[in-house]
């Protein structure tokens, strides 16, 4: 017998959306695989490299072991809402000045994280920075440029008060 | 890509709920609260549970407060929350310090601390796919007869791997578990057994509900240190946790512990230290003499990928420079 399909409510980027999954999904299924929200991506699908992170009540949050029912009614943001094509975050913005994204796997994930981050300062210190990162992994560029395209974002979101 | 296995998710508002319901279910049944580290294992099909119960939602595993001179800390709190709270960062720092390193900073908002308590052990040929393990003939812990570390053995070395739990014991903390047979108080120090199949005296179908400090370890000085690959998402490859408390003279030790961790399947409470240090200040030569007891006390083995010979040479320097955080 397939296992029963389960309806959750999720708060994602602003909508109340449902969506039909087996019980037993992540939230990173239910979002790519229910919802057609595959800016988060499925790396290591384990908890280790952070390419899933997606806000959940503001929190980074590592989709791929969060089963589907711990988001049932939580408030979610993915990077695609993080901001849109005409406005976009000025995360996005700069990390895009600073070619700070090079394949862009990990990029959505470290955008959450970086997002929560300067949601609860403008004015991270570069350490700050380094440990608000320290959960995501990225194998191209190094991480010099995205920690220089943080700190361009957040001068940014300062000046813009 | 990662499947989970099918199973029924329950989410109980009371810890009397949660207790029923393992019970209802026992033998098919999981208890879960952040999952960083169940679900993974659930991944790899480690485990198999027809049904899991979640501990996150329940108000009495929740809070982080002093009562009756001890700081009380509710299972269910994350370490993100163990690590940035005002009265733990005052009373016990080294608790705090060992939680913000665990992982990174996404694992450390979901993870709580009484899963850390029970966190399974780890080791090379376990944590790894069905498929990956199947290609090797399993293990002794999981689904096999032969245990690929010691090649010959009939016990499961897999290691300890959790940071907290040494530090618990440095500051005599006690886990207090609730189950069908009712509550009952475990001293840390005396929570974990070595056998690395099942590391913990938690029965099944019991819940760790809450650790308790007692406030007078606050006047002990504790500090902790930690050796991983690199500085987030690792567990560890040792950890050194070490407390004294001092005379009225403020430099004479009256008693002194240190706990090494991530090598066995328990954490290994440090022998013969207090001949060493008691009634001496805690002065260099003594710190080396510690460190070298340390050294002699731990043969790790191959049970993480990364040289045994190198994590054992390790130990007297994480001793030393725990120490030093005491001195400072």
């Amino acid at each position: 017998m397939p296992p029963a399909t389960e309806i959750v409510t999720l708060m994602v980027n602003g909508d109340r959306r449902e969506v039909g999954v087996p019980g037993h999904y992540t939230l990173l299924e239910a979002l790519r695989y229910g919802l057609g929200l595959t800016g988060s991506k499925q790396g290591c699908d384990k908890g280790d490299c952070g390419a899933c992170t997606v806000l959940m009540d503001g929190e980074p949050t590592l989709s791929c072991i969060t089963p589907i029912r711990e988001a049932d009614g939580r408030r979610i943001v993915t990077v695609e809402g993080l901001g849109t094509a005409r406005g976009p975050h000025p995360l996005q913005d700069e990390f895009d000045l600073h070619g700070a994204a090079q394949c862009g796997f990990c990029t959505p994930g470290i955008l959450c994280s970086a997002a929560a981050l300067l949601a609860r300062s403008t004015n991270p210190s570069r350490e700050e920075i380094r440990e608000a990162l320290s959960g995501n992994l990225c194998r191209c560029t190094g991480y010099t440029k995205i920690y220089e395209a943080v700190e361009a974002a957040a001068a940014r979101m300062r000046d813009n008060g | 890509m990662l499947r989970l296995p099918p199973f029924s998710y329950h989410r109980p508002a009371t810890l009397d709920e949660a207790v029923s319901l393992l019970g209802e279910h026992a033998g098919d049944v999981l208890p879960v609260a952040g999952g960083t580290d169940l679900i993974p294992n659930m991944k790899h099909r480690l485990f198999e549970p027809g049904h899991l119960v979640a501990l996150r939602g329940i108000a009495e595993l929740s809070g982080i407060r002093r009562e009756n001179g001890c700081l009380r800390i509710g299972a269910a709190e994350t370490l993100a929350s163990v690590a940035r709270d005002a009265d733990v960062k005052k009373h016990v720092p080294s608790l705090a310090d060992a939680a913000a390193h665990v992982a990174g900073p996404q694992i450390r908002n979901a993870a709580t601390l009484g899963g850390n308590l029970c966190l399974e052990t780890r080791c090379t040929y376990y944590n790894q796919t069905a498929f990956w393990r199947g290609a090797l003939g399993y293990c002794l812990k999981k689904d096999g007869t032969v245990c690929h570390v010691t090649k010959v053995g009939k016990k499961c070395v897999a290691a300890h791997s959790a940071d907290t739990p040494p530090v618990l014991m440095t500051l005599d903390a006690v886990a207090v578990l609730e189950g069908p047979r009712g509550r009952r108080e475990i001293p840390v120090r005396d929570f974990f057994v070595a056998d690395g199949i099942a590391n913990t005296r938690r029965e099944t179908g019991e819940i760790v509900i809450e650790v308790r400090i007692p406030l007078e370890s606050s006047s002990r000085r504790a500090a902790y240190a930690k050796l991983r690959q690199r500085n987030a998402i690792d567990f560890p490859l040792l950890t050194v946790a070490v407390s004294v408390d001092l005379e009225d003279d403020g430099s004479t030790v009256r008693s002194i512990t240190g706990v090494v961790t991530a090598l066995g399947s328990r954490p290994r409470e440090l022998s013969g230290w207090g001949e060493v240090a008691e009634g001496h200040a805690l002065d260099e030569d003594v710190v080396w003499e510690l460190a070298e007891r340390a050294y002699k006390q731990c043969h790790p083995l191959e049970n993480i990928i990364v040289d045994p010979d190198w994590r054992r040479a390790m130990v007297p320097v994480y001793v030393r420079r725990a120490l030093e955080k005491l001195r400072a």
